[in-house]
């Protein structure tokens, strides 16, 4: 007996090991309430077959300008078409653009930064005056341009040159956190053991220094996902996203709804809600992530 | 020549403001500043079928005859032409010109010019495009005996002719220069209008000035005009916001009223019908849209008359018809068209009798690239009513739309399923309406790329049969045979809203928005 007790006295001074999501949890519960949304927004794209009440793009004449009720939840817009169904659906626009395009831009921008900090002299020069130029434009301004030049190009009921308009303008700025990033890591014994070791260029850039900026690119990924969405809605707005009648947040707020918006203003309210919800979630993860892995940020 | 049959809705009219005070005396000076929703694809009158160029530039050329009052009052009158007359034969129109008439570079316009605009239009040389050649085609020989006269000699009787001597599209053009390069027109403005060219800034803008030297010598009032190239959602607010004083392509219902509760007794309000529709065409050089009974699917889905109800209360869109107006006297009678493809009122019976269709072709899940404008109105909400009829007998839709560039593009390189299509044209008349439904080989605006010779030979027998109980008849049996082919279908025809700033006047309203865009008897009262 005096051995089992002994052993469970040893068990109880091990500090139990608590799940990283808890420590979170814990340490960024703001972030958590993000991260909640997020996946709020995840389950309504992903099962948004089986939410919606109505298709889509199913038009109504019968239902047209309706007000918000318990047949059409948000209401419906010009054509009868339930504003819920396309909101719920409008989410996997959202988040498809938003995600493919924050990977896309993130991906890129973390190699030019990588490769540039890595080289630097005249390597480093000439791509950050490449970003110099790029980060001179506003983003929604090199967006539109790159859909102005590139047109249309669906793949898999996604406008892949979309991705890419979007995906741009977060390059340059991934870039330069990336070529910060490896800026100190280039210093690092290892780095120098890699060289000395006789690995080419490429392999300490892809298998030394871009998994040492992991963290830095998780951060921005997320932030960016907040800016795509955003600027996808804003081109949709604008005419130069996705076309009708495919459910898109920006889309909803384009176009006739600004018609309608005295006589139905659930066609705005919602979608606008969608949006601004969408982005500030993803801000607010983004936020939490970079505070919970940056141990700069906790002294 | 044409009647506007108006069927009593179609010819309602309204009118605020002060838009009857016409009598008043016409004001000199001012510039008049409108709103144009698309960049015209091409600088050539000849080849071009768009109000986005008839708008900015027309007022810039001068045309044999015209039409003149607004549309339940409207005569051919003469433009170029101070005379003309008709031989007992109805094969050769005699046309004296007015003596006075310059092109904007100071040359005199003369017969030799007529006839080298009209064999650009009836033979175009190499290169260049000529959008109405199939309807000019009767003009056998143009005579230019003294240098103020020209002689149309037709191959035969057409019984059209007039309509399109007076056609806003048959802009004189300059002979010397035209012998230079033919195709001169896509890159110069010259001609002989009120208006003398100043600037097209793509995407932004296009100006004239006064002709000092015009031939009507107390023609124009205006000094100038700005023609601003906006997005359609921006005509409300760029009006509100008085950036320009009308936009005169037709607005929806919703932005008429928009704009009339903003600017109240400051605005004018004109409604009233429009020979113009939205219609989808198939490519019939793609399969499996070939196949008569695949079309006719297409068709039958479409619930046109629930359809009207509904978006004549959000768009233009308003009139069920066939391939001519509603209300048209040679138009086949609703009765019959009833009982053609796509007029059924029993819609669930005529979406059944398209799945059976389908099926029977072996496409029961068809997939359709339907190519549209992005221009909002009409476009849009066509383009959606389609996706969602098609939807109801499992066609899935991939909805591309294009800029107008980019549009015609695609029509001309056959880059499409089907195309949301247009017949929009300057007055009612079987030959102008039926060009577009012909083949490739007798119409060079026919987008259906299909052979049916049937068509062509139908066409001419109408267009030269000066009989109009006869011409009737044939007209009948053209829009029977084609909706039923139905390699175009006529989804609904528009209803033309007219809003602008009280303050300008002169301006006609006709059942179209291609004539009446000279902007010659327009003065601003102010």
């Amino acid at each position: 007996m005096a051995d089992i007790a002994a052993n469970d006295a040893f068990t109880e001074k091990i500090p139990k090991r608590t799940h990283p999501l808890v420590q979170f949890i814990r340490a960024q519960p703001l972030g958590f309430v993000g991260f909640l949304i997020v996946l709020l927004y995840f389950v309504l794209a992903v099962g948004a077959a089986w939410i919606s009440p109505y298709h889509p793009e199913a038009v109504d004449f019968g239902a047209m300008l309706s007000a918000p009720s318990a047949e059409h939840l948000f209401g419906t817009d010009q054509y009868g078409r339930d504003v819920f169904s396309r909101l719920v659906y409008g989410s996997r626009t959202a988040l498809a653009v938003g995600i493919l395009s924050a990977i896309f831009g993130c991906t890129i921008g973390a190699l030019v930064g990588a490769t540039s900090g890595y080289f630097g002299g005249w390597v480093d020069n000439v791509i950050q005056r490449i970003v110099d130029i790029m980060l001179s434009f506003p983003i929604i301004v090199l967006a539109m341009v790159v859909v102005a030049v590139l047109g249309r190009n669906m793949i898999g009921g996604i406008d892949a040159n979309l991705i890419v308009a979007i995906a741009l303008p977060m390059v340059p700025k991934m870039a330069r956190i990336a070529r910060s990033s490896t800026l100190s890591i280039a210093q690092m014994p290892f780095i120098d053991a890699a060289r000395a070791a006789g690995y080419s260029h490429a392999r300490i850039v892809l298998r030394h220094i871009v998994p040492n900026i992991v963290a830095p690119y998780l951060i921005m990924l997320t932030a960016f996902i907040a800016q795509a969405i955003l600027l996808e809605a804003s081109l949709s707005f604008l005419g130069l996203g996705v076309t009708e009648p495919t459910p898109a947040w920006g889309l909803m707020l384009s176009g006739s709804s600004a018609d309608f918006y005295q006589a139905a203003p659930w066609m705005i309210l919602f979608p606008g809600l969608a949006i601004t919800l969408a982005v500030f979630a993803f801000n607010l993860l983004g936020d939490s992530l970079r505070d919970w892995l940056d141990p700069k940020m906790k002294v | 020549m044409l009647r506007f049959g108006l069927v009593a809705v179609v010819g309602a009219l309204a009118v605020a403001g002060s838009s009857l005070a016409e009598a008043q005396t016409p004001k000199k000076g001012g510039t008049l500043n409108f709103a144009v929703v698309a960049e015209p694809p091409t600088l050539d009158c000849h080849a071009v079928t768009t109000f986005a160029f008839a708008h900015p530039a027309l007022p810039h050329y001068s045309k044999l005859l015209k039409w003149k009052g607004d549309f339940n009052n409207l005569k051919i009158v003469g433009d170029l032409a101070k005379s003309w007359e008709q031989s007992p034969d109805g094969l050769t129109y005699t046309f004296k010109l007015h003596d006075n008439v310059k092109f904007h570079d100071g040359a005199p316009m003369t017969s030799a010019d007529v006839k080298a605009s009209y064999d650009r239009i009836v033979n175009p040389p190499e290169g260049v495009i000529s959008a109405r050649r199939a309807l000019h085609s009767d003009i056998g020989s143009i005579e230019t005996p003294d240098a103020h006269t020209v002689v149309f000699k037709l191959k035969k009787t057409n019984a059209s002719m007039l309509t399109h001597f007076a056609s806003p599209w048959n802009c004189i053009y300059r002979a010397e220069k035209l012998k230079e390069d033919p195709t001169f027109p896509t890159k110069t403005i010259l001609g002989t209008g009120a208006f003398q060219f100043v600037e097209y800034v793509k995407g932004s803008h296009w100006t004239g000035k006064r002709f000092d030297d015009y031939f009507l010598k107390d023609r124009p009032y205006l000094d100038g005009y700005k023609a601003f190239f906006v997005k359609s959602n921006a005509v409300v607010t760029g009006m509100i916001g008085s950036q320009f004083d009308g936009e005169f392509r037709g607005r929806s219902p919703k932005e008429r009223d928009q704009i009339m509760a903003a600017m109240k007794d400051n605005a004018t309000l004109v409604e009233g019908p429009w020979v113009s529709n939205l219609m989808f065409t198939f490519n019939t050089k793609k399969k499996p849209f070939d196949d008569v009974r695949v079309r006719q699917a297409l068709t039958m889905a479409v619930d046109r008359w629930a359809g009207s109800e509904a978006l004549s209360k959000i768009s233009m869109l308003k009139y069920v018809s066939g391939m001519l107006r509603p209300g048209y006297e040679y138009g086949l009678p609703m009765s019959e068209l009833e009982k053609l493809p796509g007029f059924s009122k029993d819609i669930e019976k005529s979406r059944a009798e398209a799945k059976k269709l389908l099926a029977e072709a072996g496409v029961p899940n068809l997939k359709v690239k339907l190519v549209n404008r992005n221009v909002a109105e009409p476009y849009t909400p066509g383009g959606i009513f389609l996706i969602d009829q098609w939807r109801r007998i499992g066609v899935e839709v991939e909805h591309s739309q294009l800029e107008t560039k980019l549009f015609f593009d695609a029509m001309k390189e056959g880059n499409f399923d089907v195309l949301v299509e247009f017949i929009s044209d300057f007055a009612d008349d079987p030959s102008a309406q039926f060009d577009k439904l012909l083949t490739n080989e007798k119409s060079s605006q026919a987008a259906a790329n299909h052979g049916d010779k049937k068509l062509d030979e139908l066409f001419d027998k109408q267009a030269g049969e000066i009989d109009p109980v006869k011409r009737k008849a044939i007209v009948n049996e053209f829009e029977r045979y084609a909706l039923t082919q139905a390699y175009s279908a006529p989804l609904l025809w528009w209803q033309r809203i007219i809003v602008h700033h009280k303050k300008i006047k002169g301006w006609e309203h006709q059942a179209n928005h291609f004539t009446a865009t000279d902007l010659i008897d327009v003065w601003l009262d102010e």
